[in-house]
């Protein structure tokens, strides 16, 4: 008989994490007070020179705040999307490391309020948001001297309310999604019988069609429209590529740690093999997805559309091009070339490495997708991005760890469990 | 003509062979081959047949694939015969990854192809001897190569202890 397993969270993890939430806002503030204090001369002279106006410290912190959230967002949207596609193909193997992704889910909450205030408090005080170009109502009016025929040609999608009523509309969707799957699983604990798997199945089918749209129009809406007179019908793809990959390798490295903490031991290397067969492949779907985007704005290098490869390579003084390069290195040839063979896959050392690694290279992927837009040239990597990724981070497994905490990690009555404890390739 | 006689065992089940490849292992007899209708789950492991090395030929061919494509575009395009296409440099290395990519595949799957066959030495002639019809519909069935010398009715006492229905003896002529 499979007994339960809880996961104890020792109140010293607790508290690392709420350290690291501290240390993380007060590298935060401090960065923002030098930045301010720094940027008064810099700016204006920069500003006079290059003929715009420099990105001041609070475009930064927003931008910083936009990027991580929708970061840590992807990661907690992939767990419930991960557990969804196991329900609907009848997946066997997975069934003993579902907890995991499935209570990911947890940190949509927290994800959805501060995207809607980061959203809507700058709009509230001034008008627009200085994030999203297309906020500011005169480019909208004709006559007005800023009026863009581009952008007031979009209005009809990207308005204020239209775009509040999305944003809330995905994240509650997400949210109800994650809340349905995880109480069916969590019924089956106690009731058993294949009620509750019947139901999931049903749930994970239905949220596969909710995702398939909403993961598209996410994208546009927070990270495409960044640059508002750009446009690129794979972003969908390619913002769902990274954020799944990046949810893979945070469910990888969560069982990793746990079972290097004497969890799951019922989680051979047949399951760690499987879970880096996922990394290595969507690395390299990732990378195929980076690629046909490339290549065709290279290739017709139309100056409308190619300007948004030209600000991340070689444009900008250079700023962004180590980034560019670092980012191909480190999400495609690094698991490509340690994930190849057989034996990596089937290493906990390895394959958390590679977690680590990608985990970092696709929040550089979003800090390329989202800094020059927003930031342009002048986007930094000091004190405020590592204050806010680690304040991100502190929340993120807070929310993470007592979800996971909550639940049985083994779900004792899941009838493909016998095929999971037997799982072998 | 060469002939070879082979003791056969024959069985019923699945997990009965199984079990009787491993005790057949420990009293120290060599098993020639075990025949069954479809594959069987972790039968390698049991049967003590190492990994293949094919993945690492793979690797190799692809990187012949990867290197013969780069070299082919760079020359062609950029020394034999230089064509300006779109406005682009001669050696525009983003236009080079389809081919490149191609070719890797193309590279390494015949490679494994053409290695397999010639490791195990498959060609038109090979004859392969069926040790019994009814290893292609329901039975499973245990062959070990008789040598001068070999006790069968030993094997024979091994064989039907561990789940054999049957113990032929078969003589192949190559």
């Amino acid at each position: 008989m499979i007994t339960e397993e809880r996961l104890t969270i020792p109140a010293s993890a607790t508290k690392r994490f709420f350290y690291m939430i501290a240390i993380g806002l007060v590298l935060l503030v401090a960065g923002l007070i030098i930045a301010a204090n720094f940027s008064g001369g810099h700016g204006e002279a920069h500003g006079a020179e290059a003929g715009h106006h420099a990105a001041g410290w609070g475009q930064r912190l927003l931008a910083n705040l936009w990027m991580n959230n929708v970061y840590f967002s992807g990661i907690a949207v992939v767990g419930i999307l991960f557990v969804a596609i196991q329900y609907v193909a009848y997946a066997g193997w997975s069934v003993l490391i579902k907890r995991v992704p499935e209570a990911l889910g947890s940190y949509l909450l927290v994800g959805g309020v501060i995207m809607l205030l980061v959203f809507l408090v700058p709009i509230i005080f001034t008008g627009h948001n200085t994030l999203l170009h297309w906020t500011d109502h005169s480019l909208h009016e004709v006559g007005s001297p800023n009026y863009d025929p581009i952008i007031a040609g979009k209005s009809g999608y990207l308005n204020i309310t239209f775009y509040t009523i999305r944003m809330v509309a995905y994240f509650t969707l997400w949210f109800l999604f994650f809340k349905w799957l995880r109480r069916e699983s969590l019924a089956e604990d106690l009731n058993g019988g294949l009620d509750h798997y019947n139901k999931s199945i049903r749930l994970g089918a239905t949220f596969l069609v909710v995702f398939g749209v909403t993961s598209s129009m996410s994208a546009w809406d927070w990270v495409l429209s960044i640059d508002t007179h750009w446009f690129s019908t794979m972003f969908g793809w390619y913002v769902f590529a990274s954020w799944w990959v990046s949810g893979l390798a945070a469910t990888t490295l969560t069982i990793i740690i746990l079972k290097q903490m004497g969890y799951m031991k019922m989680v051979t290397s047949n399951h760690l093999h499987d879970l880096g067969k996922f990394l290595f492949g969507f690395s390299i779907f990732w990378t195929y997805i980076w690629f046909s985007q490339f290549m065709l704005y290279w290739y017709a290098n139309i100056p409308e559309e190619v300007i948004y490869f030209q600000e991340r390579l070689g444009g900008n003084n250079n700023h962004y091009t180590w980034i560019f390069f670092f980012n191909l290195f480190i999400n495609f040839a690094f698991p490509f070339l340690v994930l190849m063979t057989r034996d990596a896959k089937r290493q906990m050392i390895m394959l958390k490495i590679v977690c680590i690694a990608i985990l970092i290279g696709h929040w550089f992927d979003f800090y390329m997708m989202i800094m020059p837009g927003t930031m342009g040239g002048e986007s930094g990597f000091g004190l405020i991005e590592i204050g806010t990724a680690l304040t991100f981070l502190g929340i993120f497994l807070l929310r993470f760890t007592k979800e996971l905490s909550k639940a049985s990690l083994v779900p004792v009555n899941h009838p493909f469990l016998e095929e999971s404890i037997h799982h072998h390739v | 003509m060469t002939s070879k006689k082979y003791i056969l065992g024959v069985f019923n089940d699945e997990d009965v062979l199984l079990n009787a490849i491993e005790k057949t292992r420990a009293a120290g007899t060599k098993i020639y081959d075990v025949f069954s209708p479809y594959p069987i789950h972790g039968i390698d492991d049991v049967l003590g047949i190492q990994r293949s090395r094919l993945p690492i030929v793979a690797f190799f061919c692809g990187l012949c694939g990867t290197s013969f494509a780069l070299w082919m575009q760079i020359y062609m395009l950029g020394f034999d015969w230089p064509m300006i296409i779109g406005g682009k440099p001669h050696i525009a290395l983003p236009s080079f990854i389809p081919v490149t990519f191609e070719l890797t595949v193309l590279f390494a799957a015949f490679g494994m192809v053409i290695t397999f066959f010639i490791i195990s030495g498959l060609r038109p002639t090979l004859k392969v001897p069926v040790m019994d019809v009814r290893s292609t519909d329901d039975k499973y069935v245990m062959a070990i190569e008789l040598k001068e010398g070999t006790d069968i009715s030993k094997l024979n006492d091994l064989l039907r202890s561990n789940g054999a229905i049957e113990v032929n003896e078969k003589e192949v002529v190559k």
